[in-house]
């Protein structure tokens, strides 16, 4: 990384002003959602979907479109005596840090101040691990492709698919294979989707009771022992760490 | 509530009391150092006043209409082989003891203070530590068990006893005791007419208050936290249930309250918090449920099967994953005028009631009932849309189950 480019990363995006719309967005929907239900548990179910939905789309759409739009100065950069892995870790670092920040404040604030506690936080948490993850995967698909039109269209479906169709096929595989006991496959299914991941950590917090239940009681014996909490966290790291890894891969051969 | 006791002692006193009796002042300092000995000597309504002190007398049976006091820190050690005491005679009393160290036995149930056969019978602010069985009545009428504390820290529900243990007697009066620890709480069976009110039971392995084939039993203002279920109620008729708290029962398959085969009973004004399950009801028939409060349990209510003319009106269901889930789409049991928290209708003509049907059951919880593992789901996007879906075009829940008059506003509780 090198904290030069970072700086003009970040200072770029705080200039495109989508970042400081970004926040006040997040920063309205929130405030608007704990004061309209006039009940703070309803707020908090409301802005998972927020957490879980809207936050992955704009991290990935966004960084896609940064990409994009920092290729000439990218290229720049290439001509000077920088290694091509400091330029893209920059790049991903201003992108993540900014949207992250975005996310902290326009978000975390209206939680510190209506619903400060265990679901509150772990909420936020999961909204910056997601940030951190789709971001990178937004990279890897700008990567991927020079068409910026193939790359928002690859972004796009990844999010449709970690975010949407995922939990649907779950749902399918478990209809269809009911006969056998499936609780443990069903543990792996959801570790393989950072959204669910980042879903059950909420869950964990807010759902207690009904989790006890049943089946149930494995998740939470899993998901809520040390263990389980260091294995979802190792799971989302990898998230994390794949999508970048596998672009710095693709970015240092690619022809530009 | 102590001085109303003490008063309806002395009453009792003067009631029963003969002319003759005499105080005896029992006590390492006394004439009488052995309880047994005063108890032998002592005539029928005599008072037995027990100074401080550690007695290990093994079991002390009392044969006799007596009444125990203990002065200052009695306490009567089992020594973990005998049952301490043994009431066989109407009209004791026995008020502060600390009674410690009750025996086990495999053939039969020892008990720390075990009530056989009689009437009449008292017993008062004691504390009993470590027992397997607390306080045990066999076939005992018109007794009253007021303000004990009966303590022990089991862990094995098989080799546990209850706290207070009744077997077929009539007009008992239990309250304002705390049980912890033991297999139930409170255990009855083939007990008619009774009164259970303001007990608190907690941390007990199986229920915080058991009873079968008891009818016409009036419980009130208990509290129930964290035992393995609240209350079970089963093969009982015209049962009474009023305020009673019930909280944090937690487990595979852990109720607040467990309904079975009860018919003709009232459950009204409970407050049911953060339980798997806060209501399991099976094989109940004209049951009323009416202002009761689940909040934040897993499910608020299961019915299962061959449950009918119920009537579920006037409850508060606030932040529940669950409000109701059911095995049967026949509908055979009234839901009206409750108030969900999840309800999203309108009320047009401003009665209070919305105009839109509610839907208790949730597709979610048909597929969860379906398939277990599906639980892990919960407030997915997925579901959120089949739940949608389901709304407008209704295919998996059942169709008639509604509550056609949702509140708008919550109930005051």
């Amino acid at each position: 990384m090198n904290t030069k480019i970072l700086k003009y990363v970040v200072l770029d995006i705080l200039q495109s002003r989508f970042v400081v719309a970004y926040t006040l967005l997040l920063f309205a929907v929130s405030v608007s959602l704990f004061t309209l239900e006039g009940n703070v548990d309803k707020g908090i179910l409301s802005l998972l979907n927020v957490v879980l939905i809207v936050v992955p789309l704009l991290s990935v759409v966004f960084s896609t479109i940064h990409f994009y739009n920092s290729y000439e100065f990218i290229e720049l950069l290439l001509a000077q005596p920088v290694p091509r892995l400091k330029i893209l870790m920059s790049q991903y670092a201003g992108v993540a840090l900014s949207l992250s920040l975005a996310l902290a404040l326009g978000m975390g604030l209206p939680i510190v101040l209506f619903a400060y506690g265990e679901v509150g936080l772990s909420l936020l948490a999961s909204g910056v691990l997601l940030t951190l993850i789709f971001t990178a995967i937004g990279f890897l698909s700008a990567v991927l492709t020079r068409d910026k039109a193939k790359g928002i269209g690859i972004a796009l479906l990844l999010w449709f698919y970690f975010a949407i169709l995922y939990d649907g096929l779950v749902l399918y595989i478990l209809f269809s294979f009911s006969d056998y006991p499936l609780e443990k496959l069903t543990l792996l299914l959801v570790s393989l989707n950072p959204v669910d991941l980042g879903r059950i950590v909420i869950l964990l917090k807010m759902d207690i009771a009904a989790l006890m239940g049943y089946t149930g009681a494995l998740y939470q014996q899993f998901f809520g022992s040390v263990l389980g909490i260091l294995f979802s966290l190792g799971i989302m790291v990898l998230w994390w760490t794949l999508p970048i890894s596998i672009s710095s891969l693709v970015f240092r051969k690619k022809d530009l | 509530m102590r001085i109303i006791d003490y008063i309806f002692i002395g009453l009792l006193g003067l009631f029963f009391e003969k002319v003759q009796a005499i105080d005896i002042q029992v006590g390492p300092a006394t004439h009488h150092k052995s309880l047994k000995a005063a108890i032998a000597q002592a005539q029928p309504g005599d008072t037995l006043c027990i100074q401080s002190g550690l007695y290990r007398e093994g079991n002390l049976v009392i044969d006799k209409s007596l009444t125990l006091i203990g002065e200052g820190e009695v306490v009567l050690d089992g020594q973990h082989r005998y049952e301490v005491l043994t009431i066989t005679a109407s009209n004791v009393t026995v008020m502060g003891l600390t009674i410690k160290n009750a025996g086990k036995a495999s053939l039969s149930d020892l008990a720390a203070i075990k009530i056989r056969g009689a009437q009449g019978v008292q017993i008062l602010h004691n504390r009993i530590e470590k027992a397997v069985f607390g306080i045990y009545f066999e076939k005992t009428q018109h007794s009253r068990v007021i303000g004990n504390e009966i303590i022990a820290q089991h862990t094995n529900a098989q080799s546990a006893g209850n706290g207070i243990h009744v077997w077929k007697s009539e007009h008992l009066y239990i309250a304002n005791n705390r049980i912890e620890g033991h297999r139930d709480g409170i255990y009855f069976e083939f007990v008619d007419d009774s009164k259970v009110l303001r007990n608190h039971s907690e941390g007990n392995l199986r229920y915080g208050l058991h009873f079968m084939f008891s009818h016409r039993d009036d419980y009130r203002h208990n509290v129930f936290v964290r035992n393995g279920a609240g209350i079970a109620v089963m093969y009982s008729r015209q049962v009474k249930m009023y305020h009673n708290q019930f909280r944090e029962s937690w487990g595979n398959a852990s109720n607040g309250l467990l309904l079975k085969e009860i018919t003709d009973s009232e459950v009204a004004y409970n407050y049911f918090e953060k339980n798997t399950i806060g209501t399991y009801v099976e094989g109940a028939v004209r049951v009323n449920i009416e202002h009761n409060h689940f909040h934040a349990n897993g499910w608020a209510i299961k019915l299962r099967g061959s449950s009918y003319d119920n009537v579920f009106r006037y409850n508060n269901f606030t932040g529940n994953s669950f409000d109701l889930s059911v095995t049967s789409s026949i509908v055979q049991n009234e839901i009206s005028q409750n108030y969900w928290s999840r309800y999203t209708g309108y009320d047009l003509n401003r009665d209070g009631k919305g105009d839109v049907p509610y839907h208790p059951v949730s597709i979610y919880s048909v597929v969860v009932e379906e398939v277990p593992p599906s639980l892990i789901l919960m407030r997915s996007f997925t579901m959120d849309l089949l739940e949608k879906t389901e709304k407008t075009i209704p295919s998996l829940t059942p169709e008639k189950l509604v509550d056609a008059q949702p509140l708008m506003k919550q109930l005051p509780l």
